[in-house]
């Protein structure tokens, strides 16, 4: 954590675009935006965003950082590329999405229960903790999210898809009792402590 | 002159000789034609054919040629005969080509083509072989009328060209608005940062220059003549008068900015509101630095407000875009910028645009963080100890403001074009008529005009729109309406440095180009190297003065007993006072009002049983006539009723030729000229303006002739509509038939 949350940010000045040029992964490239619309209009899921990345750019000029990383408008990309590749000015726009959204998150300003957001942090914890994916934890978790009556609805309603997992031998139920993992989980979790490292001493926040 | 001999040649190449009877149309040439010599050939542009034609001229003393086989437009260079006058039949792309397949036409076929023969031997007989203007000067050099970037360029240019220049310059140096810049934006890739102007460099080579003399501190008080004589009486600060004769003339009088003051929703007078021109002030005295204000304190955030007082649909202020503000605006920023990159500049447009290579300018200015944001300014107000702009942002949609130590407003250039000639002309005629304040505002406006021209139609260049010195910005943009008197840079149409320049060397060559043609007794564009000139019987002038008002070139001057005062280097030989001329005395050797009645009256005109209309094309030779060219070189079909008579523009047309072609029993006549009005794309600019306006008045004499108006209609034709010609004349041609025949045949 840092203190910019803290900082006052004057509308169309260059402080929150320095910060975003600084802080967020390809941030560097929100000023290059010449404003033409081309990602908005040509992004498939553009209608469920609250604001299109041509939108996003021109908040991020005119110093709105609330409204930018407490959007959820970067958590709705799927990544689909159509806008980079009709960006004129060769924006890298998905992973500036990307950058965005994990930004927004790790400066706790992301949208409370936002659906991808939730589901990347539930996979991450189940990747991290063994270096292998746990899908009936996985799976469960998912569906337990939003509350133990919600997920208990969720199951049955899923159970026939779980039933023929099974029978395929696609999922173990015992992977419930901790499951498998990789094999030098130690040192997995070093690598993952280090890579952490070095990603916050490339965003400034080194402790 | 020598004895007149007329041969009349007859090819039969290209399937002439299949499609039409060759003896027919020889016989024609003799005994109607009344050719002296009449010869066929089955290829007359090859090497024989014309050997034959031009031993007739050496031996057989032609002096007359009519060549009957392709359009005047073809094989020019083998029909070349500079001894001989000629004429052309255009039997190939204006017969065989463009009449419909199958023997069931030959018969109107044949009939074209006999009439074209007889208009070709009708108009020979009326024509002479032009002279050439005997008032040939021998004054070369060039006048530059103001020392600034386009001045100084034109200039060196010339002189490097290896033509003598004289430059006059207002100021006490050279240099003009190029001066008061800190940079300028780049003209070589990588078009990244704002480059010194080079300016001081280009102001010492012009100073050092052999070929070229410069009177600073100087207006032009009076230009009189015309190209290659003209005499320009330069004045200077002391009062001294220094008298120079000129072959050629370029205006490059520049622009000034807008006047902010004139802003004042924008901040147009607050103290932290400078115009483009104030910031580079700024920047000068900041020398690299960080930028200053007036009042000491260093700038750490701008504003740069794009369009100020430009685009302006209210009617206010400027109506169109000065093309440069935006990339000026850019390198502006960058001073900042390169001096502090933490300094906050925004851009605040509503359409960023560009020209030239400027968009990897623009890029580079992103790279170094100037913030551009689309937004409309509404107001600009003083807050602290700065400024705030109130705008709308465009992308947002919602209001917005923000706070700046510095607004810079990108306003306009107005161009010093000098007098406006309407204005002129109502002033002229108060004055004129003894009105004291007329007589005052005639002088004011002679303090203000730049040329200070003796001319008849008033003493600066014509102005096209928005106060721009005329060019003819379709089609030949250099050109003006003033011959051998060239405008360059900002005073012809909006544009930066660099296009000035470009503009100022194709000035430089035009205004080299005039000077050489006059020198020859030659015309200028577009009738380039034409030997012909107009010739008035000053004993027949009914001194109405039409000739003197109508000519798009102000060629014509008046003599003290308004008389008109042809200066044939003025002249472009378009015509246009031979077709105004009501009593017909203005002609030019080769081509004349008979030398087109002739041809009118050669057709022979079916009776009104025959079911043959004929109609009459007078065809602008500049685009119209290329286009029925091209009609025929596409074989595009139209009707074997129309016979077509090449004129040298619409303007040219001469009424008599309207009523005579009535009276000898034409259906209809078809006017084929080029765009008018704004957009106009008119060779000779008013001409086909001038031709629809006579056209306009011809309705009352149709009627008094027992007509209806409708038999004499006006087309605009552009060089491209090859199809469209078609169609206009089929279409004519069916209305006319609908109409029935003409109550006038029979009586011719």
């Amino acid at each position: 954590m840092n203190d910019f949350n803290k900082q006052a940010v004057a509308p169309y000045h260059n402080n929150f675009l320095r910060e975003v040029e600084e802080r967020v992964e390809d941030g560097e490239w929100v000023k290059m935006c010449m404003q033409c619309g081309v990602c908005a209009g040509s992004c498939p899921l553009g209608n469920a965003w609250q604001h299109t990345p041509q939108k996003l750019f021109m908040m991020i000029r005119a110093g709105k950082r609330e409204e930018v990383l407490s959007s959820d408008s970067m958590w709705m990309c799927t990544s689909c590329y159509n806008c980079i590749v009709r960006c004129p000015r060769k924006l890298p726009i998905t992973h500036i999405m990307h950058g965005l959204a994990h930004y927004a998150h790790r400066q706790g300003m992301a949208p409370k229960g936002q659906p991808t957001r939730e589901i990347a942090r539930l996979f991450w914890n189940n990747l991290a903790k063994t270096g292998r994916v746990n899908e009936l934890k996985f799976s469960l978790a998912m569906y337990f999210k939003d509350g133990f009556v919600q997920g208990i609805k969720n199951s049955l309603a899923m159970q026939g898809v779980g039933i023929g997992l099974i029978k395929a031998k696609r999922l173990n139920p015992m992977e419930i009792l901790g499951g498998h993992k990789c094999k030098d989980k130690a040192g997995f979790r070093k690598m993952i402590a280090k890579a952490r490292e070095i990603e916050e001493r490339k965003l400034g926040n080194a402790s | 002159m020598s004895e007149m001999k007329t041969a009349a040649y007859i090819c039969s190449g290209c399937g002439l000789g299949d499609k039409l009877d060759i003896a027919q149309l020889g016989k024609i040439a003799q005994k109607e034609g009344k050719m002296a010599l009449v010869r066929e050939h089955a290829f007359l542009c090859n090497s024989e054919g014309v050997q034959m034609i031009r031993d007739d001229i050496e031996k057989e003393a032609v002096t007359h040629v009519c060549i009957a086989a392709c359009s005047r437009r073809a094989k020019t260079d083998a029909f070349h005969f500079p001894t001989a006058a000629m004429t052309r039949a255009n039997l190939r792309e204006g017969v065989i080509w463009v009449v419909a397949e199958g023997s069931e036409h030959d018969e109107v076929r044949q009939e074209m083509a006999d009439d074209y023969v007889r208009m070709g031997c009708a108009e020979l007989k009326k024509m002479k072989l032009p002279q050439g203007n005997p008032n040939t000067t021998l004054q070369k050099n060039i006048l530059v009328v103001g020392g600034g970037m386009s001045g100084l360029t034109a200039a060196f240019e010339a002189a490097e060209a290896g033509y003598e220049v004289v430059v006059v310059e207002k100021q006490a140096q050279l240099g003009g608005w190029a001066n008061k810049l800190w940079k300028r934006v780049p003209f070589k890739a990588p078009y990244a940062e704002p480059q010194d102007t080079g300016v001081a460099e280009l102001a010492a080579k012009v100073s050092a220059h052999p070929r070229i003399k410069v009177h600073l501190n100087s207006t032009v008080a009076e230009t009189t003549g015309a190209p290659g004589r003209f005499k320009v009486k330069v004045a200077q600060e002391s009062g001294a008068v220094a008298e120079e004769t000129i072959g050629a003339i370029i205006q490059a009088t520049g622009f000034a900015a807008y006047d902010i003051a004139r802003l004042p929703e924008l901040g147009g007078g607050q103290a932290n509101v400078v115009d483009q021109a104030g910031l580079e002030a700024l920047a000068q005295a900041a020398n690299g630095g960080m930028l200053k204000r007036a009042d000491g304190k260093e700038i750490k955030s701008v504003v740069f407000l794009q369009c100020a007082g430009q685009r302006d649909e209210t009617g206010q202020h400027l109506p169109y875009c000065s093309g440069h503000c935006c990339a000026t605006s850019i390198k502006q920023a960058m001073y900042f910028k390169d001096a502090n990159p933490d300094t906050d500049t925004v851009v605040l447009y509503t359409d960023l645009r560009v020209p030239g290579m400027g968009e990897d300018f623009y890029r580079s200015a992103q790279e170094k963080g100037v913030i551009f944001t689309k937004g409309k300014t509404n107001r600009v107000e003083a807050a602290g100890d700065g400024c705030k702009v109130n705008f709308r942002d465009l992308i947002l949609d919602e209001d917005a403001s923000l706070d700046a130590d510095l607004v810079v407003l990108a306003t306009g250039q107005v161009p010093n074009a000098g007098v406006n000639l309407d204005a002129w002309d109502k002033v002229v005629a108060e004055a004129d008529g003894g009105s004291e304040e007329g007589k005052q505002k005639k002088s004011a406006m002679q303090k203000i005009s730049i040329l200070n021209l003796s001319y008849r139609q008033g003493p600066d260049m014509p102005q096209f729109k928005h106060g721009f010195a005329d060019s003819h910005f379709i089609c030949f943009p250099y050109e003006t309406r003033r011959t051998g008197i060239y405008a360059a840079g900002p005073v012809r149409r909006p544009m930066d440095m660099l296009q000035a320049t470009e503009d100022a060397t194709g000035a430089a060559l035009k205004a080299i180009q005039a000077a050489e043609n006059a020198s020859l007794g030659r015309a200028a564009h577009p009738r380039s190297g034409d030997l012909s000139y107009p010739i008035v019987r000053l004993e027949g002038c009914t001194q109405c003065k039409r000739c003197t008002v109508e000519c798009p070139f102000g060629a014509i001057d008046e003599d003290e007993k308004r008389f008109p005062v042809f200066n044939e280097q003025r002249c472009r030989r378009c015509g246009t006072c031979m077709g105004a001329c009501p009593v017909r005395v203005i002609s030019f050797e080769n081509y004349s009002v008979d030398t087109v009645g002739n041809q009118i009256k050669a057709v022979e005109i079916p009776d009104e049983f025959s079911e043959k209309p004929r109609i009459l094309i007078l065809a602008c030779e500049n685009d119209a006539y290329p286009a029925l060219d091209m009609a025929g070189l596409s074989r595009t079909v139209y009707s074997a009723f129309v016979r077509v008579i090449p004129v040298r523009c619409l303007g040219s047309v001469n009424t008599i030729w309207i009523t005579d072609a009535l009276n000898s029993g034409y259906d209809g006549v078809m006017m084929m000229g080029c765009k008018k009005g704004g957009d106009y794309q008119c060779h000779f600019v008013k001409g086909s303006e001038l031709a629809g306006y006579r056209m306009s008045k011809i309705g009352d004499t149709l009627t008094g002739m027992g007509l209806e108006p409708e038999r004499v209609s006006s087309f605009e034709v552009a060089i491209t509509d090859n199809e469209r010609v078609a169609k206009f004349i089929n279409d004519y041609v069916a209305q006319l038939v609908e109409m029935g025949p003409s109550p006038m045949k029979g009586f011719g």
